[in-house]
């Protein structure tokens, strides 16, 4: 079923936790919502499911405007980051749940409900384990009972709220895996909430990036990797080197490099923020725009080598990583001078700070762990 | 929002051993100074608790087992454990119903003035006995604001059944609340999200999610609302009129035997009193042992 949600506002207190959100969702599409904590992912997903009504917008599930509908109306899967799975109850009992609730003349028969309950938990992989309670199963097979449970209402769109967040790593990699394999198979409209980039980029067809209540851009995986549309997105979807820089006569200047970089793709002249990954930045050959940097730092972890680097005419400190075998390794050596070229870079105006967080300059041109030490705390 | 559910506490981990209590730990004492404390709290244990348990049953044997029996099958004794049964079969159920929707609203629902709900609740604990008596001969004594409408129309409060079953009732009233309240907040309301989303209505959300829930602890708050509402003294007291055969109930009639110097009679009622409070402790451990982890983690009785 496709969703149209049409300019959405819900503000809790004078905090506006979703401000003005519009967005298409076609059948059967797999779709992440993807944000930090606080930037309305999870209030979205609970306004679509019903468990949050908004101030104004309208939600509509086929063209049809459910949000007067109660959720018990919606007809929505919605999967619960804990589970909430009933505890006194088998897991058979758990998935049947949704079919036992139904009006007497819309009810199927005990053993019709039996029947599919079984199906269901055999679609998620659990037949035979139907006599346990939830108590009695791992954590991810926990996740799987809550899915089938929440897919035996036939759900016109299935919801999940940071489906594999209280997982282990390794579970988690399995489950999002196979939680592709069943959307292939079943084509439910899904949306799920995630603030784990890699979770978002390997599982979706389209990535919504949201911040402070808005959507900061939507497109394919690719699209918003490749072509962040705002500093925030190129920043939350990976590593960030910021270089100062300037646009002047239709190039692209580093702060006090002597030739240009690049072309500008139609940037107004002023300053910018080139914004380049860690794994973007290659030694120049000779007669290729570049600029110089002086290597602080080098260390290999596992299979990567992370080097840290000031430039010379700015100041600004940059990470680069590298795989360990790369040709360019040996030359990054402590105290060595390099030119860099810029594989692939974002560039934005200056005076955008990131909205993330807000960070201060100092900080955003501060070492690349420093910059995660000052996020986190 | 979603607060993370500690999973440990469904399945405690075992440890695969006893913990080794280690000679020269830091939180040990002196040898002599355990076996002291020990000893005082034993001594203290003995003095004030088991020996007054011990004597209640044989003083109440003093004259033998068919005295014994005598003074339980005695009529005014019989009609006032009848009494006493009536009235924990009223206030109980009461207490059963508001409370656990005194539980439901308070922690389901977010409204003004729940601070003030949840202080009101606590209020029959603060409240010596003999003022919450008092309150209801305020209200439907003689002189009081029901008073002259009440002998009207000939319905008597005071001095009378329905007066124990009110005042038993508003001294009971906080157990089955206060037992519910945390354990509730505690599990959220993540299931009743999930059941709402699966189609059920607030009636089946209820009865299948909620209720199932909370049962042990609400059948541990019942036990002990039970057992206070047997026991209470001071409120029944100051409202029954102390009226043999139709107004004592077991705790009172106590009194009155032993006031008469029939000691033996007063201490054979009492020792039934006993029995149920021994009875409510055997139940109350059980449950513990059995469904701890599903029962508030303060417990407060």
């Amino acid at each position: 079923m496709d969703i149209q949600i049409r300019n959405i506002h819900k503000g809790f207190g004078s905090f506006p936790a979703l401000a003005g959100v519009d967005l298409d969702i076609a059948s059967g599409e797999l779709i992440a919502l993807l944000g930090p904590s606080g930037s309305g992912k999870t209030t979205l997903l609970r306004t679509i499911a019903g468990l949050e009504f908004p101030d104004t917008g309208q939600i509509l599930f086929g063209g049809e405007d459910t949000v007067a509908l109660p959720v018990q109306q919606r007809r929505v899967g919605f999967v619960f980051q804990h589970y909430a799975l009933f505890r006194h109850m088998t897991i058979l009992e758990n998935v049947a749940f949704g079919l036992r609730v139904r009006p007497r003349h819309e009810r199927p028969s005990d053993k019709d409900i039996k029947r599919k309950a079984a199906e269901l938990l055999d679609l998620v992989q659990l037949g035979g384990l139907e006599a346990r309670y939830p108590t009695q199963l791992s954590g991810g097979q926990r996740q799987r009972v809550a899915l089938a449970r929440a897919l035996a209402i036939e759900p016109r769109v299935l919801l999940l709220d940071e489906p594999f967040g209280a997982l282990d790593a390794k579970v988690r990699k399995d489950l999002r895996r196979w939680l592709r394999e069943l959307h292939d198979k079943t084509g439910y409209t899904t949306i799920f909430v995630t603030h784990d980039q890699e979770e978002a980029l390997e599982l979706a067809d389209r990535v919504v990036v949201m911040s402070r209540g808005r959507i900061e851009q939507v497109g394919s995986t690719d699209e918003v990797y490749e072509n962040p549309a705002t500093p925030f997105v190129f920043d939350f979807l990976g590593n960030t080197n910021i270089l100062p820089g300037e646009v002047r006569e239709h190039h692209i200047y580093v702060n006090g490099g002597p030739q240009p970089i690049a072309d500008t793709a139609g940037h107004e002249p002023g300053p910018i923020d080139i914004y380049v990954r860690p794994i973007d930045l290659r030694i120049a050959d000779a007669g290729v725009p570049s600029f110089d940097v002086d290597v602080l730092s080098t260390q290999r972890t596992g299979p990567v080598v992370r080097c840290e680097a000031r430039a010379v005419t700015s100041g600004a400190v940059i990470e680069i990583e590298l795989p360990h075998l790369h040709h360019d390794v040996p030359a990054l050596k402590a105290g060595a001078r390099v030119p860099l070229r810029l594989s692939n870079f974002s560039v934005f105006a200056r005076g955008k700070p990131i909205s993330r967080q807000a960070l201060p300059d100092v900080v955003a041109n501060a070492p690349a762990e420093y910059r995660e030490r000052a996020r986190a705390g | 929002m979603n607060r993370p559910v500690d999973h440990t506490l469904q399945d405690p981990p075992k440890l695969p051993f006893e913990p080794l209590i280690q000679k020269n730990a830091v939180i040990t004492e002196a040898r002599w100074v355990r076996v002291s404390l020990t000893a005082a709290a034993l001594i203290f244990l003995l003095g004030f608790l088991l020996m007054p348990l011990i004597a209640v049953f044989v003083e109440a044997l003093r004259n033998g087992i068919g005295a014994y029996f005598e003074a339980i099958v005695e009529d005014d004794a019989m009609a006032a454990i009848r009494l006493t049964l009536t009235v924990s079969l009223i206030a109980v159920p009461l207490n059963l119903v508001f409370g656990v929707i005194a539980a439901w609203a308070i922690t389901k629902h977010s409204f003004r003035f729940k601070q003030l709900l949840i202080t009101l609740i606590d209020l029959p604990f603060s409240v010596s006995p003999v003022v919450s008596g008092l309150i209801y001969v305020l209200i439907f004594g003689a002189q009081g604001w029901a008073g002259p409408w009440m002998s009207e129309h000939e319905f008597k409060v005071l001095f009378a059944v329905p007066g124990i079953v009110l005042a038993t009732t508003f001294v009971t009233f906080p157990f089955i609340a206060r037992e519910l309240i945390p354990l509730m907040q505690a599990q959220g309301t993540d299931d009743e999200q999930a059941a709402l989303s699966l189609g059920a209505n607030g009636w089946q959300v209820f009865w299948r999610v909620t209720l199932p829930n909370i049962r042990w602890g609400l059948l541990y708050g019942v036990l002990l609302c039970n057992a206070r509402a047997m026991g209470e003294f001071g409120a029944v007291s100051v409202v029954s009129g102390h009226i043999r055969g139709l107004t004592n109930t077991m705790p009172l009639h106590v009194e009155i035997l032993y006031n008469e110097y029939n000691f033996s009679a007063a201490f054979a009622v009492a020792s039934l009193l006993a029995m149920l409070a021994l009875l409510t402790l055997g139940l109350k451990s059980l449950l513990e042992w059995r469904h701890g982890n599903e029962l508030a983690a303060t417990r407060r009785h």
